[in-house]
């Protein structure tokens, strides 16, 4: 059965590289706009052996991992303290629900002015969208902390780090994970969303470069990159969070936030 | 009413070859009890999938009033023992009921009056407008039961209607089964592994083999029409029918081969 | 009325401080970049009049509300096609993997290409950022039907486009709404910067030339006001979530209370 799906799953992305190509060929768009897959991937070949495309690679990846890991940080702190002292989570609901929605792309203009295309601009945006990820997370997964397991807990007078570290966390890591591939995700779209508009260097400026200069097959080769990437992003949180789920005993359905 | 011939059903998949019935052929007339009871894991789900047209069957055939079985016939109802995955719980009692109704060319007048007419006979007339799961396990089940009787099925087809509840409600349900054979004169296939509760409520047990499954005995039961959880389950006739199933059952699970016999017990 | 009253003011304490603190702490600021909030606030109704409603937000609004809608349809039609068939879904899985994890800005430059920089592109570009979150969760959600559920419909002759309407498309709701909740905050985003990169008006287009223009004052409020679309539109989402889903949300209470 697994064969027969892997089997079917080649002929599909085979199937969609074909038509990649042959679109184009046949003049069904046009080969300026839409290259073929041919030339698409001739140009990834030229890519790959420039320095500077590794360059910003590494700029990307570089403002990725530094903004999901200070918002996963920051979440997890921000999401345990809201749920354990008392009150605070009641007292923060409110503006939590307003702050959330808030599109952090409204924040470049504000980037650009404080930061210009410096790292801090790509942390800006990503923090901030990635952050809510998590902390919503968290405050669900401790929402769903056994109050019967806590009761036994303070009974036999385990202290409050030793009820977050034995009772709490336990608990609420599957939701962590689910935070963790959400913001990961979300963290990537905006560190390219903070190139391509900003300017900061990486891929996403890279692949503005390309459009204003008219290199198109460029432009399409680094757009499959930021696929890639992000695949192995998805794929990998994915994993990550499948063996965080594995040993715990009840796995659940992901929440709807 | 129902006639199931040769019934065969062979599971392939992933090079490993699964036989769960081998060869059934019994009949149910029109207006019958009848309960299906076999060990464990024997293929009854199997055979009454196939009866309700929900599985093709590798050999046989199954006829309704006559007509051979493809898919599931408009005359069938069926009654699944998963009463919380057989409900729809984004809709309200009611519109559960009505739902399979809406397939038949019904009059929204017509329809409204079998379904207050089911909901009643199963005594959960004041719950067409909660949702399923505000409800109890057995009130659910008495729901997916009215659904049933508001399809006005020739042939009520029942998967162990009654393992998923406890023993009161257990009680409860199989006298209003018992109560609703008798009112509407439907023909019932009832599967169960429960001996006491086939015994208690057939007119007619069919005790079926370890799978691949054979039809071990057909037999009669001869207890009064008029049953009641208290007088009926202590009556001596019960308990000798009991144990003659009970007996068939254990020699069914060790493989035994008895003879097949279709008369009734000697007293 | 006390509990009422108490309610009210844990929802409304910590806004007001902060808002109270922000208000003061900026009072007297002579930092270009933060103005004070009073400034801001009084700037509000002088930048966003009448005309700059009508001709930047209510084409920005509509623009993402044509491209949410298009991306809505299009997914839930094509994922429940997909989810519906398992060799169809094992054929399109690798491909919609890939195009899933394209980050969605990306499609902009490739967009204006095709499309020009009108409306159009960036209808179309909102509506193919939107339409991957909606298109593999009904996919999930539709593959993902209750056996007996799907039984229990065949059994009783419930077929074709009443099975679609009555037990696939309800079943697959909350997955449903999970992707579209994803796929709102993406549109925003989409929304926003595809005005930044190329357009002659909008919410996007507007706030980047105040800054460019260095009237801080004025971008001030521009970030206040996508905010609030930002906080709107969730809202908005939410009352849709909770009356469609309603259900859901009773039984997932029911199965918490019974655990």
């Amino acid at each position: 059965m697994r064969g027969a799906n892997a089997a079917l799953g080649a002929a599909g992305l085979a199937a969609f590289l074909l038509l990649a190509e042959a679109v184009p060929r046949l003049g069904l768009v046009e080969e300026d706009y839409f290259p073929p897959a041919g030339r698409i991937a001739d140009a990834l070949g030229t890519e790959i052996t420039d320095g500077a495309f590794w360059t910003a690679l590494g700029d990307t990846l570089t403002g990725w991992a530094l903004g999901l890991a200070i918002a996963v940080g920051a979440g997890i702190v921000a999401g345990v303290v809201l749920s354990t002292v008392p009150y605070l989570r009641e007292a923060t609901a409110s503006t939590i629900e307003f702050l959330r929605p808030i599109p952090s792309v409204a924040l470049i203009p504000l980037a650009v002015l404080l930061y210009g295309t410096e790292l801090e601009s790509v942390l800006l945006l990503v923090v901030y969208a990635s952050f809510w990820q998590v902390l919503i997370q968290v405050l669900y997964g401790v929402q769903d902390v056994d109050p019967v397991a806590e009761e036994t807990a303070r009974s036999y007078g385990l202290g409050p780090w030793a009820r977050i570290r034995h009772v709490l966390w336990p608990t609420a890591l599957p939701y962590v994970m689910t935070g963790v591939r959400l913001a990961a995700a979300v963290a990537l779209i905006l560190t390219i969303t903070a190139e391509l508009v900003i300017g900061a260097p990486g891929l996403g400026a890279r692949i503005a470069v390309a459009q204003t200069s008219q290199a198109v097959p460029e432009m399409y080769a680094l757009i499959v990159v930021a696929g890639l990437l992000g695949l192995l992003i998805n794929v990998g949180a994915r994993s990550v969070e499948r063996r965080a789920l594995a040993w715990h005993q009840s796995v659940r359905g992901e929440v709807a936030v | 009413m129902l006639d199931v011939r040769g019934l065969r059903k062979v599971y392939e998949g992933s090079g490993r070859r699964v036989e769960a019935v081998r060869d059934l052929t019994f009949t149910v007339a029109a207006g019958e009890l009848v309960c299906l009871v076999g060990p464990s894991g024997c293929g009854k789900t199997t055979l009454l999938k196939c009866v309700g047209g929900l599985l093709e069957p590798t050999a046989g055939e199954v006829f309704l009033a006559g007509r051979k079985v493809d898919g599931p016939p408009p005359g069938m109802a069926f009654v699944f023992q998963e009463y919380g995955r057989s409900l729809f719980p984004w809709m309200r009692v009611g519109q559960n009921v009505e739902l399979p109704l809406k397939q038949k060319d019904l009059g929204k007048a017509r329809r409204r009056e079998l379904v207050a007419d089911a909901l009643a006979s199963v005594g959960l007339a004041d719950a067409a407008g909660a949702y399923p799961w505000q409800l109890s396990g057995g009130m659910q089940q008495r729901v997916a039961i009215a659904r049933a009787l508001a399809y006005e099925p020739e042939v009520l087809l029942m998967d162990e209607p009654f393992a998923a509840v406890d023993a009161q409600t257990r009680a409860d349900l199989e006298d209003l089964v018992r109560r609703l054979w008798r009112e509407r004169g439907i023909t019932v296939l009832f599967v169960t592994h429960d001996i006491d509760e086939a015994v208690y409520l057939g007119e007619r047990v069919i005790v079926l083999s370890a799978s691949p499954t054979v039809v071990r005995e057909q037999l009669k039961v001869d207890l009064p029409a008029e049953r009641d959880q208290l007088s009926t389950r202590v009556a001596p006739r019960f308990a000798e029918l009991r144990t003659h199933v009970y007996e068939r059952i254990q020699a069914a699970k060790r493989g035994v081969a008895t003879a097949k016999t279709d008369t009734p017990p000697p007293h | 009325m006390r509990r009422l009253l108490l309610r009210l003011v844990f929802v409304l304490a910590l806004p007001v401080v902060l808002v109270a603190v922000w208000w003061v702490s900026s009072a007297g600021s002579e930092d270009v970049y933060w103005p004070p909030l009073r400034t801001i606030l009084e700037t509000f109704p002088d930048v966003w009049t009448g005309e700059r409603w009508r001709g930047d937000v209510l084409p920005s609004v509509l623009r993402l509300t044509a491209g949410y809608a298009l991306a809505a349809v299009v997914g839930v039609a094509l994922g429940t096609l997909i989810g519906s068939y398992r060799r169809v879904r094992a054929v399109c899985e690798p491909v919609l993997e890939f195009l899933r994890a394209v980050p969605p800005p990306v499609l902009v430059p490739v967009i204006m290409l095709f499309a020009g920089i009108g409306d159009t592109m960036k209808i179309v570009v909102i509506a193919s950022g939107c339409v991957w979150p909606v298109l593999l969760n009904t996919v999930e959600g539709v593959r993902a039907v209750d056996a007996v559920m799907t039984e229990t419909a065949r059994s009783y002759g419930i077929t074709g486009a009443a099975r679609l309407k009555d037990v696939v498309l309800p079943s697959a709701g909350p997955q449903i709404f999970a992707g579209l909740r994803q796929a709102l905050s993406i549109g925003i985003i989409l929304m926003v910067i595809s005005e930044m990169f190329a357009a002659s008006n909008g919410l996007g287009f507007t706030i980047v030339q105040f800054q460019r223009s260095f009237a801080i004052p004025d971008m001030w409020t521009g970030i206040l006001l996508l905010g609030l679309l930002g906080f709107v539109l969730s809202v908005l989402f939410q009352l849709v979530e909770r009356r469609a889903l309603g259900w859901y949300h009773g039984l997932r209470a029911a199965a918490r209370r019974s655990r």
